[in-house]
Protein backbone atom coordinates (compact mmCIF):
# COMPACT_ATOMS: atom_id res chain seq x y z
CA UNK A 1 0.00 0.00 0.00
CA UNK A 2 2.03 2.91 1.67
CA UNK A 3 6.05 2.40 1.37
CA UNK A 4 8.29 5.04 2.38
CA UNK A 5 12.24 4.07 1.23
CA UNK A 6 14.83 5.98 3.02
CA UNK A 7 13.53 9.18 2.64
CA UNK A 8 15.66 12.27 4.40
CA UNK A 9 14.24 15.39 4.45
CA UNK A 10 15.80 18.76 5.53
CA UNK A 11 14.93 22.13 6.09
CA UNK A 12 17.07 25.32 5.66
CA UNK A 13 20.01 23.09 4.21
CA UNK A 14 23.51 24.97 4.94
CA UNK A 15 22.24 27.68 6.85
CA UNK A 16 22.16 28.26 10.80
CA UNK A 17 18.63 26.79 11.05
CA UNK A 18 19.56 23.81 9.06
CA UNK A 19 16.96 21.26 10.72
CA UNK A 20 17.11 17.33 9.78
CA UNK A 21 13.09 16.53 10.34
CA UNK A 22 13.26 13.27 8.16
CA UNK A 23 16.10 10.90 8.83
CA UNK A 24 16.66 8.01 6.26
CA UNK A 25 13.08 6.58 7.29
CA UNK A 26 11.81 3.62 5.94
CA UNK A 27 8.05 2.46 6.35
CA UNK A 28 6.03 0.11 5.08
CA UNK A 29 1.72 0.64 5.02
CA UNK A 30 -0.56 -2.92 4.30
CA UNK A 31 -3.87 -1.54 2.68
CA UNK A 32 -6.40 -1.20 5.74
CA UNK A 33 -4.36 -0.59 8.42
CA UNK A 34 -5.13 2.24 11.03
CA UNK A 35 -1.87 3.31 12.57
CA UNK A 36 -1.90 5.97 15.25
CA UNK A 37 1.27 7.69 15.34
CA UNK A 38 2.88 9.00 18.59
CA UNK A 39 6.04 11.28 19.43
CA UNK A 40 7.34 14.28 21.59
CA UNK A 41 7.10 17.75 19.48
CA UNK A 42 9.31 18.74 16.85
CA UNK A 43 9.72 14.80 16.40
CA UNK A 44 8.93 14.76 12.95
CA UNK A 45 5.45 13.31 12.71
CA UNK A 46 3.42 16.31 10.73
CA UNK A 47 6.83 16.52 8.44
CA UNK A 48 6.21 12.90 7.69
CA UNK A 49 3.09 13.27 6.80
CA UNK A 50 3.40 16.40 4.51
CA UNK A 51 6.31 14.15 2.74
CA UNK A 52 3.39 11.81 2.40
CA UNK A 53 0.97 14.22 1.24
CA UNK A 54 3.46 16.16 -1.34
CA UNK A 55 3.49 19.70 0.80
CA UNK A 56 7.53 18.62 0.74
CA UNK A 57 9.51 17.08 -1.76
CA UNK A 58 11.85 15.12 0.06
CA UNK A 59 15.85 15.19 -0.29
CA UNK A 60 16.54 11.34 -1.16
CA UNK A 61 14.63 8.41 -0.80
CA UNK A 62 11.22 7.28 -2.84
CA UNK A 63 7.36 7.26 -1.70
CA UNK A 64 5.28 4.50 -3.47
CA UNK A 65 1.40 4.10 -3.04
CA UNK A 66 0.02 1.30 -4.30
CA UNK A 67 3.11 0.22 -6.23
CA UNK A 68 3.49 3.80 -8.12
CA UNK A 69 6.41 5.94 -7.61
CA UNK A 70 4.69 9.14 -6.23
CA UNK A 71 7.86 11.32 -5.07
CA UNK A 72 7.95 13.59 -7.20
CA UNK A 73 4.01 14.00 -7.53
CA UNK A 74 2.50 17.53 -7.27
CA UNK A 75 0.46 18.10 -4.14
CA UNK A 76 -2.95 18.47 -5.67
CA UNK A 77 -2.50 15.45 -8.10
CA UNK A 78 -1.87 13.09 -4.64
CA UNK A 79 -4.70 14.47 -3.10
CA UNK A 80 -6.88 12.79 -5.27
CA UNK A 81 -5.86 9.27 -3.29
CA UNK A 82 -4.87 10.92 -0.16
CA UNK A 83 -7.30 12.42 1.97
CA UNK A 84 -5.87 14.91 5.02
CA UNK A 85 -6.99 16.44 7.89
CA UNK A 86 -5.30 19.20 10.16
CA UNK A 87 -5.73 20.23 13.50
CA UNK A 88 -7.31 23.79 12.77
CA UNK A 89 -10.67 22.74 11.83
CA UNK A 90 -10.56 26.15 9.82
CA UNK A 91 -8.60 24.70 7.77
CA UNK A 92 -10.10 21.93 5.65
CA UNK A 93 -13.21 24.01 4.19
CA UNK A 94 -14.52 27.06 2.55
CA UNK A 95 -16.18 29.61 5.25
CA UNK A 96 -17.78 31.43 2.77
CA UNK A 97 -19.15 28.61 0.46
CA UNK A 98 -22.39 26.39 1.55
CA UNK A 99 -21.99 22.81 3.06
CA UNK A 100 -23.36 21.32 0.13
CA UNK A 101 -20.84 23.51 -2.23
CA UNK A 102 -18.50 22.08 -0.09
CA UNK A 103 -19.31 18.67 -0.60
CA UNK A 104 -19.69 18.75 -4.02
CA UNK A 105 -15.90 20.42 -4.50
CA UNK A 106 -14.71 17.58 -2.53
CA UNK A 107 -16.79 14.85 -4.02
CA UNK A 108 -15.23 16.05 -7.63
CA UNK A 109 -16.78 14.33 -10.38
CA UNK A 110 -18.79 14.77 -13.14
CA UNK A 111 -16.66 17.18 -14.84
CA UNK A 112 -15.16 20.96 -14.38
CA UNK A 113 -18.58 22.25 -15.74
CA UNK A 114 -21.04 19.83 -14.00
CA UNK A 115 -23.71 21.38 -10.92
CA UNK A 116 -24.70 19.85 -8.15
CA UNK A 117 -27.46 16.75 -9.15
CA UNK A 118 -30.28 15.59 -6.91
CA UNK A 119 -28.84 11.97 -6.84
CA UNK A 120 -25.45 14.16 -5.57
CA UNK A 121 -27.68 16.23 -2.96
CA UNK A 122 -29.18 13.08 -1.68
CA UNK A 123 -25.83 11.36 -1.30
CA UNK A 124 -24.90 14.27 0.86
CA UNK A 125 -27.56 14.14 3.05
CA UNK A 126 -27.42 10.47 3.60
CA UNK A 127 -23.63 11.10 5.01
CA UNK A 128 -24.73 14.00 6.95
CA UNK A 129 -27.01 12.52 8.86
CA UNK A 130 -24.88 9.74 9.87
CA UNK A 131 -22.71 12.82 12.02
CA UNK A 132 -25.96 13.24 13.82
CA UNK A 133 -25.20 16.76 14.24
CA UNK A 134 -28.33 17.73 12.29
CA UNK A 135 -25.83 19.20 9.25
CA UNK A 136 -28.01 17.26 6.63
CA UNK A 137 -30.89 20.17 7.44
CA UNK A 138 -27.96 22.78 7.21
CA UNK A 139 -26.93 22.28 3.69
CA UNK A 140 -27.11 25.78 2.14
CA UNK A 141 -25.99 27.40 5.18
CA UNK A 142 -22.57 28.81 4.90
CA UNK A 143 -19.64 26.65 6.34
CA UNK A 144 -18.29 29.53 8.25
CA UNK A 145 -21.71 29.77 11.05
CA UNK A 146 -20.62 25.90 11.63
CA UNK A 147 -18.45 25.06 15.39
CA UNK A 148 -15.32 23.88 15.28
CA UNK A 149 -17.13 20.55 15.63
CA UNK A 150 -19.20 20.27 13.21
CA UNK A 151 -16.22 21.91 10.67
CA UNK A 152 -14.21 18.97 11.24
CA UNK A 153 -16.48 16.31 11.31
CA UNK A 154 -17.90 17.57 7.41
CA UNK A 155 -13.85 17.81 6.63
CA UNK A 156 -13.75 14.42 7.73
CA UNK A 157 -16.48 13.80 5.48
CA UNK A 158 -14.89 15.87 2.42
CA UNK A 159 -12.19 14.14 2.39
CA UNK A 160 -14.00 10.64 2.72
CA UNK A 161 -16.55 11.15 0.20
CA UNK A 162 -14.85 9.14 -2.17
CA UNK A 163 -12.85 6.48 0.14
CA UNK A 164 -9.12 7.80 -0.26
CA UNK A 165 -6.37 5.06 -0.88
CA UNK A 166 -4.99 6.64 2.44
CA UNK A 167 -6.21 8.85 4.92
CA UNK A 168 -3.95 11.31 7.17
CA UNK A 169 -5.49 12.56 10.22
CA UNK A 170 -2.97 15.29 11.48
CA UNK A 171 -4.06 15.20 15.37
CA UNK A 172 -7.56 16.28 13.82
CA UNK A 173 -9.45 16.72 17.71
CA UNK A 174 -6.70 18.27 19.48
CA UNK A 175 -8.30 22.06 18.54
CA UNK A 176 -12.10 20.87 20.02
CA UNK A 177 -13.48 20.55 23.52
CA UNK A 178 -13.20 16.46 25.11
CA UNK A 179 -16.49 15.68 24.79
CA UNK A 180 -16.23 17.25 20.45
CA UNK A 181 -12.84 15.17 19.99
CA UNK A 182 -14.58 12.20 21.57
CA UNK A 183 -17.59 12.31 19.10
CA UNK A 184 -15.45 13.06 15.97
CA UNK A 185 -13.24 10.25 16.85
CA UNK A 186 -16.03 7.76 17.26
CA UNK A 187 -17.50 9.23 13.79
CA UNK A 188 -13.51 8.09 12.71
CA UNK A 189 -13.21 5.15 13.54
CA UNK A 190 -16.63 4.45 12.41
CA UNK A 191 -16.00 5.90 8.62
CA UNK A 192 -12.28 4.34 8.49
CA UNK A 193 -14.06 0.71 9.55
CA UNK A 194 -17.05 1.16 7.26
CA UNK A 195 -14.52 1.94 4.58
CA UNK A 196 -11.81 -0.05 4.87
CA UNK A 197 -9.55 3.15 4.62
CA UNK A 198 -5.96 2.85 5.30
CA UNK A 199 -5.26 5.38 8.15
CA UNK A 200 -2.40 7.05 9.91
CA UNK A 201 -3.84 9.52 12.94
CA UNK A 202 -1.50 11.28 14.89
CA UNK A 203 -2.67 11.64 18.64
CA UNK A 204 -1.17 13.17 21.37
CA UNK A 205 -3.13 11.10 23.67
CA UNK A 206 -1.60 7.69 24.38
CA UNK A 207 -3.91 6.14 25.63
CA UNK A 208 -6.39 6.71 22.22
CA UNK A 209 -3.35 5.93 20.53
CA UNK A 210 -3.54 2.50 21.95
CA UNK A 211 -7.24 2.35 21.79
CA UNK A 212 -7.81 3.01 18.26
CA UNK A 213 -6.70 1.45 15.27
CA UNK A 214 -4.33 -1.42 14.44
CA UNK A 215 -1.08 -0.12 14.81
CA UNK A 216 0.85 1.96 16.97
CA UNK A 217 4.40 3.16 15.90
CA UNK A 218 6.29 5.71 17.72
CA UNK A 219 8.72 9.06 16.33
CA UNK A 220 11.64 10.37 17.48
CA UNK A 221 14.05 13.06 15.75
CA UNK A 222 12.57 12.57 12.38
CA UNK A 223 12.64 8.72 12.74
CA UNK A 224 10.49 5.83 13.56
CA UNK A 225 11.51 3.61 16.90
CA UNK A 226 8.69 1.95 18.07
CA UNK A 227 6.30 -0.24 15.92
CA UNK A 228 3.68 -1.94 17.76
CA UNK A 229 1.28 -4.28 16.18
CA UNK A 230 -1.11 -7.60 16.65
CA UNK A 231 -0.44 -9.62 19.92
CA UNK A 232 1.80 -7.30 21.23
CA UNK A 233 0.32 -4.04 20.77
CA UNK A 234 -3.29 -6.04 22.30
CA UNK A 235 -1.14 -6.15 25.95
CA UNK A 236 0.67 -2.80 25.32
CA UNK A 237 -0.27 -0.09 28.19
CA UNK A 238 0.90 3.70 28.21
CA UNK A 239 3.57 3.17 31.04
CA UNK A 240 4.88 0.23 28.89
CA UNK A 241 4.84 2.35 25.66
CA UNK A 242 7.05 5.03 27.74
CA UNK A 243 9.58 2.36 29.72
CA UNK A 244 10.38 1.28 25.80
CA UNK A 245 10.43 4.68 24.56
CA UNK A 246 13.23 5.85 27.63
CA UNK A 247 15.07 2.56 26.53
CA UNK A 248 15.19 3.36 22.63
CA UNK A 249 15.64 6.90 22.84
CA UNK A 250 18.02 7.17 25.87
CA UNK A 251 15.98 9.97 27.06
CA UNK A 252 13.10 10.40 29.38
CA UNK A 253 9.93 11.78 27.74
CA UNK A 254 9.88 15.28 28.61
CA UNK A 255 6.65 16.00 26.58
CA UNK A 256 3.85 17.64 29.63
CA UNK A 257 0.98 17.36 27.10
CA UNK A 258 1.75 13.74 26.70
CA UNK A 259 2.45 12.79 29.65
CA UNK A 260 -0.57 14.68 30.87
CA UNK A 261 -2.81 12.82 28.70
CA UNK B 1 -42.00 69.78 -20.45
CA UNK B 2 -38.28 70.67 -21.40
CA UNK B 3 -36.88 69.47 -17.53
CA UNK B 4 -38.53 65.95 -18.41
CA UNK B 5 -36.74 65.77 -21.38
CA UNK B 6 -33.85 66.44 -19.90
CA UNK B 7 -34.07 64.00 -16.86
CA UNK B 8 -34.83 61.28 -19.50
CA UNK B 9 -31.84 62.10 -21.96
CA UNK B 10 -29.78 62.21 -18.62
CA UNK B 11 -31.35 58.99 -17.06
CA UNK B 12 -30.70 57.40 -20.74
CA UNK B 13 -26.99 58.45 -21.04
CA UNK B 14 -26.29 57.21 -17.11
CA UNK B 15 -27.40 53.67 -17.85
CA UNK B 16 -25.38 53.63 -20.86
CA UNK B 17 -21.93 54.81 -19.07
CA UNK B 18 -23.42 52.42 -15.90
CA UNK B 19 -24.08 49.56 -18.05
CA UNK B 20 -20.47 49.65 -19.93
CA UNK B 21 -19.04 49.99 -15.98
CA UNK B 22 -20.78 47.48 -15.00
CA UNK B 23 -19.19 44.43 -17.16
CA UNK B 24 -15.69 45.65 -15.53
CA UNK B 25 -17.58 45.76 -11.71
CA UNK B 26 -18.32 41.82 -12.89
CA UNK B 27 -14.96 41.44 -13.96
CA UNK B 28 -13.69 42.67 -10.57
CA UNK B 29 -16.58 40.30 -9.01
CA UNK B 30 -14.46 37.37 -10.38
CA UNK B 31 -11.17 38.80 -9.55
CA UNK B 32 -11.79 40.39 -6.68
CA UNK B 33 -14.80 39.47 -4.97
CA UNK B 34 -14.43 35.56 -5.45
CA UNK B 35 -10.79 34.82 -6.20
CA UNK B 36 -9.44 37.79 -3.69
CA UNK B 37 -6.69 38.95 -5.62
CA UNK B 38 -7.03 43.12 -6.43
CA UNK B 39 -6.31 42.89 -10.64
CA UNK B 40 -4.64 46.13 -11.03
CA UNK B 41 -3.89 45.31 -14.64
CA UNK B 42 -7.65 46.65 -15.03
CA UNK B 43 -6.83 49.97 -16.96
CA UNK B 44 -4.73 48.88 -19.11
CA UNK B 45 -6.76 45.47 -19.69
CA UNK B 46 -9.63 48.25 -20.52
CA UNK B 47 -7.47 50.10 -22.98
CA UNK B 48 -6.36 47.12 -24.33
CA UNK B 49 -9.94 46.34 -25.22
CA UNK B 50 -10.85 49.43 -26.47
CA UNK B 51 -7.87 49.90 -28.93
CA UNK B 52 -8.27 46.58 -30.11
CA UNK B 53 -11.45 46.50 -30.42
CA UNK B 54 -11.34 50.00 -32.23
CA UNK B 55 -8.68 48.36 -34.87
CA UNK B 56 -10.83 45.54 -35.42
CA UNK B 57 -13.88 47.76 -36.16
CA UNK B 58 -12.10 49.86 -38.36
CA UNK B 59 -10.92 46.79 -40.02
CA UNK B 60 -6.96 47.87 -39.64
CA UNK B 61 -6.54 44.86 -37.65
CA UNK B 62 -4.55 42.04 -38.68
CA UNK B 63 -6.54 39.52 -40.27
CA UNK B 64 -9.32 41.84 -40.62
CA UNK B 65 -8.46 42.81 -44.77
CA UNK B 66 -10.60 40.87 -46.27
CA UNK B 67 -13.42 40.73 -44.12
CA UNK B 68 -16.79 42.16 -44.82
CA UNK B 69 -17.49 44.95 -43.45
CA UNK B 70 -21.05 43.87 -41.38
CA UNK B 71 -19.12 41.33 -39.31
CA UNK B 72 -16.46 43.79 -37.96
CA UNK B 73 -18.17 45.19 -34.84
CA UNK B 74 -18.75 41.85 -33.99
CA UNK B 75 -15.13 40.69 -34.40
CA UNK B 76 -14.57 43.46 -32.65
CA UNK B 77 -16.19 42.29 -29.43
CA UNK B 78 -14.48 38.74 -29.52
CA UNK B 79 -10.72 40.24 -30.37
CA UNK B 80 -11.63 42.78 -27.37
CA UNK B 81 -12.38 39.54 -25.07
CA UNK B 82 -9.29 37.29 -27.05
CA UNK B 83 -7.23 39.87 -25.98
CA UNK B 84 -8.15 40.91 -22.67
CA UNK B 85 -7.45 36.99 -21.74
CA UNK B 86 -4.34 36.75 -22.75
CA UNK B 87 -3.43 39.80 -20.63
CA UNK B 88 -5.24 38.26 -17.51
CA UNK B 89 -3.29 35.17 -18.51
CA UNK B 90 0.08 36.99 -18.43
CA UNK B 91 -0.90 38.83 -15.13
CA UNK B 92 -1.56 35.42 -13.93
CA UNK B 93 1.39 33.35 -15.05
CA UNK B 94 3.26 36.45 -13.22
CA UNK B 95 1.91 35.78 -9.88
CA UNK B 96 1.54 31.68 -10.17
CA UNK B 97 4.81 30.86 -11.88
CA UNK B 98 7.15 33.89 -11.78
CA UNK B 99 6.93 34.85 -7.92
CA UNK B 100 5.65 37.89 -8.33
CA UNK B 101 3.44 39.71 -5.95
CA UNK B 102 -0.31 39.81 -7.46
CA UNK B 103 -0.44 43.38 -6.95
CA UNK B 104 3.10 43.93 -8.77
CA UNK B 105 1.81 41.66 -10.83
CA UNK B 106 -1.02 43.36 -12.14
CA UNK B 107 1.06 46.90 -12.10
CA UNK B 108 3.76 45.60 -14.51
CA UNK B 109 1.18 44.65 -16.78
CA UNK B 110 -0.67 47.43 -16.59
CA UNK B 111 2.51 49.86 -17.59
CA UNK B 112 4.01 47.14 -20.28
CA UNK B 113 -0.01 47.38 -21.59
CA UNK B 114 0.86 50.89 -22.31
CA UNK B 115 3.32 50.23 -24.84
CA UNK B 116 1.78 47.15 -26.23
CA UNK B 117 -1.67 49.83 -26.69
CA UNK B 118 0.48 52.38 -28.60
CA UNK B 119 2.52 49.60 -30.48
CA UNK B 120 -1.41 48.66 -31.52
CA UNK B 121 -1.96 51.93 -32.82
CA UNK B 122 0.89 51.87 -35.11
CA UNK B 123 2.05 54.81 -32.60
CA UNK B 124 -0.71 56.75 -33.10
CA UNK B 125 -2.53 58.08 -29.89
CA UNK B 126 -5.88 57.92 -30.61
CA UNK B 127 -8.28 55.14 -32.80
CA UNK B 128 -11.10 56.90 -34.55
CA UNK B 129 -14.23 54.60 -35.64
CA UNK B 130 -16.45 57.37 -36.75
CA UNK B 131 -17.38 56.22 -40.29
CA UNK B 132 -17.51 52.63 -39.76
CA UNK B 133 -19.81 50.73 -38.19
CA UNK B 134 -20.35 49.04 -34.38
CA UNK B 135 -22.97 47.58 -32.83
CA UNK B 136 -24.73 50.45 -31.95
CA UNK B 137 -25.23 51.82 -35.49
CA UNK B 138 -26.06 48.68 -36.74
CA UNK B 139 -28.86 48.32 -33.91
CA UNK B 140 -29.80 51.82 -34.69
CA UNK B 141 -30.46 50.57 -38.42
CA UNK B 142 -32.48 47.89 -37.00
CA UNK B 143 -34.88 50.20 -35.04
CA UNK B 144 -35.24 52.71 -37.21
CA UNK B 145 -38.47 53.81 -37.04
CA UNK B 146 -39.70 52.27 -33.59
CA UNK B 147 -40.33 53.69 -30.53
CA UNK B 148 -37.14 51.61 -29.82
CA UNK B 149 -34.52 53.91 -31.82
CA UNK B 150 -33.41 56.39 -29.32
CA UNK B 151 -33.01 53.81 -26.55
CA UNK B 152 -31.20 51.39 -29.05
CA UNK B 153 -27.36 51.57 -27.48
CA UNK B 154 -29.31 50.88 -23.79
CA UNK B 155 -30.83 47.50 -25.24
CA UNK B 156 -28.13 46.67 -26.30
CA UNK B 157 -25.91 47.38 -23.47
CA UNK B 158 -28.50 45.61 -21.33
CA UNK B 159 -28.79 42.76 -23.32
CA UNK B 160 -24.58 42.20 -23.14
CA UNK B 161 -24.78 42.87 -19.52
CA UNK B 162 -27.50 39.98 -19.15
CA UNK B 163 -25.79 37.33 -20.82
CA UNK B 164 -22.73 38.32 -18.59
CA UNK B 165 -24.40 37.95 -15.35
CA UNK B 166 -26.25 34.97 -16.14
CA UNK B 167 -23.02 33.38 -17.58
CA UNK B 168 -21.36 34.62 -14.14
CA UNK B 169 -24.49 33.08 -11.91
CA UNK B 170 -24.23 29.14 -13.88
CA UNK B 171 -20.67 29.30 -13.90
CA UNK B 172 -19.59 30.01 -10.43
CA UNK B 173 -22.18 27.47 -9.65
CA UNK B 174 -20.24 24.68 -11.30
CA UNK B 175 -17.34 22.21 -9.84
CA UNK B 176 -14.88 24.99 -11.73
CA UNK B 177 -16.66 28.16 -10.37
CA UNK B 178 -16.64 26.53 -7.08
CA UNK B 179 -13.05 25.81 -7.09
CA UNK B 180 -12.38 29.45 -7.81
CA UNK B 181 -13.99 30.52 -4.80
CA UNK B 182 -12.93 27.94 -2.78
CA UNK B 183 -9.62 29.05 -4.25
CA UNK B 184 -10.54 33.08 -3.17
CA UNK B 185 -12.06 31.75 0.15
CA UNK B 186 -9.46 29.53 2.07
CA UNK B 187 -5.94 29.11 0.57
CA UNK B 188 -5.41 26.33 2.69
CA UNK B 189 -8.04 24.02 1.77
CA UNK B 190 -6.98 24.37 -1.45
CA UNK B 191 -3.66 23.53 -0.96
CA UNK B 192 -4.55 20.51 0.44
CA UNK B 193 -7.72 19.35 -1.80
CA UNK B 194 -7.33 17.71 -5.65
CA UNK B 195 -8.09 21.63 -6.92
CA UNK B 196 -5.08 22.97 -8.32
CA UNK B 197 -4.63 26.72 -7.23
CA UNK B 198 -2.59 27.52 -10.15
CA UNK B 199 -5.29 26.40 -12.79
CA UNK B 200 -7.87 28.18 -10.52
CA UNK B 201 -6.23 31.27 -10.48
CA UNK B 202 -5.45 31.32 -14.58
CA UNK B 203 -8.95 30.39 -15.37
CA UNK B 204 -10.90 33.20 -13.34
CA UNK B 205 -8.39 35.92 -14.38
CA UNK B 206 -8.43 35.06 -18.56
CA UNK B 207 -12.67 35.20 -17.65
CA UNK B 208 -12.01 38.31 -15.50
CA UNK B 209 -9.74 40.20 -18.05
CA UNK B 210 -12.16 39.52 -21.24
CA UNK B 211 -14.88 41.55 -19.20
CA UNK B 212 -13.13 44.06 -18.72
CA UNK B 213 -12.16 44.03 -22.26
CA UNK B 214 -15.15 43.71 -23.72
CA UNK B 215 -16.30 47.16 -21.36
CA UNK B 216 -13.67 48.66 -23.22
CA UNK B 217 -14.48 47.86 -26.52
CA UNK B 218 -18.07 48.68 -26.10
CA UNK B 219 -17.02 52.17 -24.97
CA UNK B 220 -14.87 52.20 -27.84
CA UNK B 221 -17.84 51.19 -30.31
CA UNK B 222 -19.79 53.81 -27.91
CA UNK B 223 -18.10 56.66 -28.63
CA UNK B 224 -16.51 56.07 -31.81
CA UNK B 225 -12.77 56.44 -30.63
CA UNK B 226 -10.10 55.12 -27.95
CA UNK B 227 -7.20 56.44 -26.97
CA UNK B 228 -4.46 55.25 -25.28
CA UNK B 229 -5.66 56.63 -21.65
CA UNK B 230 -9.21 55.39 -21.92
CA UNK B 231 -8.38 53.20 -19.04
CA UNK B 232 -6.94 55.28 -16.80
CA UNK B 233 -8.92 54.95 -12.96
CA UNK B 234 -11.02 52.54 -14.00
CA UNK B 235 -10.22 50.29 -11.40
CA UNK B 236 -11.22 52.60 -8.51
CA UNK B 237 -14.48 53.25 -10.30
CA UNK B 238 -15.57 49.95 -10.73
CA UNK B 239 -13.86 48.90 -6.98
CA UNK B 240 -16.50 52.02 -5.48
CA UNK B 241 -19.63 49.98 -7.64
CA UNK B 242 -18.51 46.91 -6.50
CA UNK B 243 -18.22 48.11 -2.61
CA UNK B 244 -21.10 49.91 -3.28
CA UNK B 245 -23.49 46.99 -4.55
CA UNK B 246 -21.61 45.26 -1.93
CA UNK B 247 -23.64 46.98 0.97
CA UNK B 248 -26.77 46.82 -0.84
CA UNK B 249 -26.94 42.89 -1.50
CA UNK B 250 -24.08 41.81 1.17
CA UNK B 251 -26.19 38.71 2.91
CA UNK B 252 -28.21 37.59 0.01
CA UNK B 253 -27.68 35.02 -2.31
CA UNK B 254 -25.00 34.79 -5.33
CA UNK B 255 -27.76 35.54 -8.05
CA UNK B 256 -28.71 38.86 -6.01
CA UNK B 257 -25.07 39.38 -5.58
CA UNK B 258 -24.13 39.62 -9.34
CA UNK B 259 -27.16 41.57 -9.97
CA UNK B 260 -26.02 43.68 -7.22
CA UNK B 261 -22.75 44.89 -9.01
CA UNK B 262 -25.21 46.34 -11.98
CA UNK B 263 -27.31 48.11 -9.54
CA UNK B 264 -23.59 49.38 -7.98
CA UNK B 265 -21.99 50.52 -10.77
CA UNK B 266 -26.01 52.29 -11.81
CA UNK B 267 -25.98 54.10 -8.85
CA UNK B 268 -22.74 55.03 -8.70
CA UNK B 269 -22.85 56.61 -12.22
CA UNK B 270 -26.50 58.30 -11.11
CA UNK B 271 -24.84 59.82 -8.33
CA UNK B 272 -21.88 61.22 -11.09
CA UNK B 273 -24.84 62.34 -12.80
CA UNK B 274 -26.46 64.43 -10.28
CA UNK B 275 -23.32 66.56 -8.93
CA UNK B 276 -22.32 67.00 -12.72
CA UNK B 277 -25.70 68.70 -12.59
CA UNK B 278 -24.93 70.63 -9.53
CA UNK B 279 -21.84 72.14 -11.58
CA UNK B 280 -19.31 69.37 -10.06
CA UNK B 281 -16.47 69.64 -13.07
CA UNK B 282 -16.21 66.59 -15.01
CA UNK B 283 -12.44 66.24 -13.82
CA UNK B 284 -13.75 65.47 -9.58
CA UNK B 285 -15.30 62.11 -11.57
CA UNK B 286 -11.38 60.16 -10.38
CA UNK B 287 -11.32 61.96 -6.76
CA UNK B 288 -15.15 60.83 -6.06
CA UNK B 289 -14.56 57.29 -6.80
CA UNK B 290 -11.17 57.31 -4.67
CA UNK B 291 -13.49 58.69 -2.36
CA UNK B 292 -15.95 56.26 -2.41
CA UNK B 293 -13.54 53.65 -2.20
CA UNK B 294 -12.20 54.78 1.06
CA UNK B 295 -15.04 55.14 2.74
CA UNK B 296 -16.76 52.02 1.87
CA UNK B 297 -13.63 50.27 3.26
CA UNK B 298 -13.22 52.42 6.08
CA UNK B 299 -16.74 53.11 7.29
CA UNK B 300 -17.23 49.10 8.02
CA UNK B 301 -13.79 49.20 9.55
CA UNK B 302 -14.17 51.68 11.98
CA UNK B 303 -17.81 50.66 13.20
CA UNK B 304 -16.51 47.27 13.89
CA UNK B 305 -13.73 48.49 15.95
CA UNK B 306 -16.02 50.94 18.09
CA UNK B 307 -18.73 48.64 18.31
CA UNK B 308 -15.36 46.05 19.86
CA UNK B 309 -14.59 48.84 22.08
CA UNK B 310 -18.10 49.70 23.35
CA UNK B 311 -18.54 45.81 24.02
CA UNK B 312 -15.89 45.40 25.98
CA UNK B 313 -15.94 48.60 27.94
CA UNK B 314 -19.83 47.58 28.47
CA UNK B 315 -18.72 44.12 29.76
CA UNK B 316 -16.05 46.27 32.42
CA UNK B 317 -18.98 48.43 33.57
CA UNK B 318 -21.21 45.35 34.62
CA UNK B 319 -18.40 43.76 36.05
CA UNK B 320 -17.67 46.53 38.23
CA UNK B 321 -21.43 47.32 38.83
Amino acid sequence: MLDIRNVSLTFDPGTMDEKKAIRNLSFHADKGEFITVIGANGAGKSTLFSVISGGNRVDCGQILLDGNDITNVPEHIRSRRIGRLFQDPMKGSAPGMTIEENLFLAAGHGGWFAGVSKSDRERFRERLSALGMGLEDRMNHKVGLLSGGQRQALTLIMATLNPPDLLLLDEHTAALDPGTAEKVLKVTSDIVRENKLTCMMITHNMQSALDLGTRTVMMDHGNIILDYSGDERAHLTVNDLMKSFREKSGAALNNDRMLLS
Amino acid sequence: MEFLETLLSLGQSTLEQGLITSLTVLALFLSYSMLNVCDLSTDGCYALGAIVGGMVAKGEFPLMSGVSPALLPFLSLLFAMLFGAMSGFLVSLLQTRMGINSLLAGIVVNTGLYSVNMAIMKGSPLVSIARNDTVFTLTKKLFKGTPLYDWSAVIVLALIVALVCVFLFFFLRTRLGLAIRATGDNDAMVKASSINPIMTTTVALCISNSFTALAGCLMAQFSKSADVNVGSGVVTIALASLLIGHTFFKKTGMGLRIFGMVVGALVFRTVYTVALRFNMPAYMLKAVSSLIVILAVFVPYITAKTAKRRHFSEERRSKNA
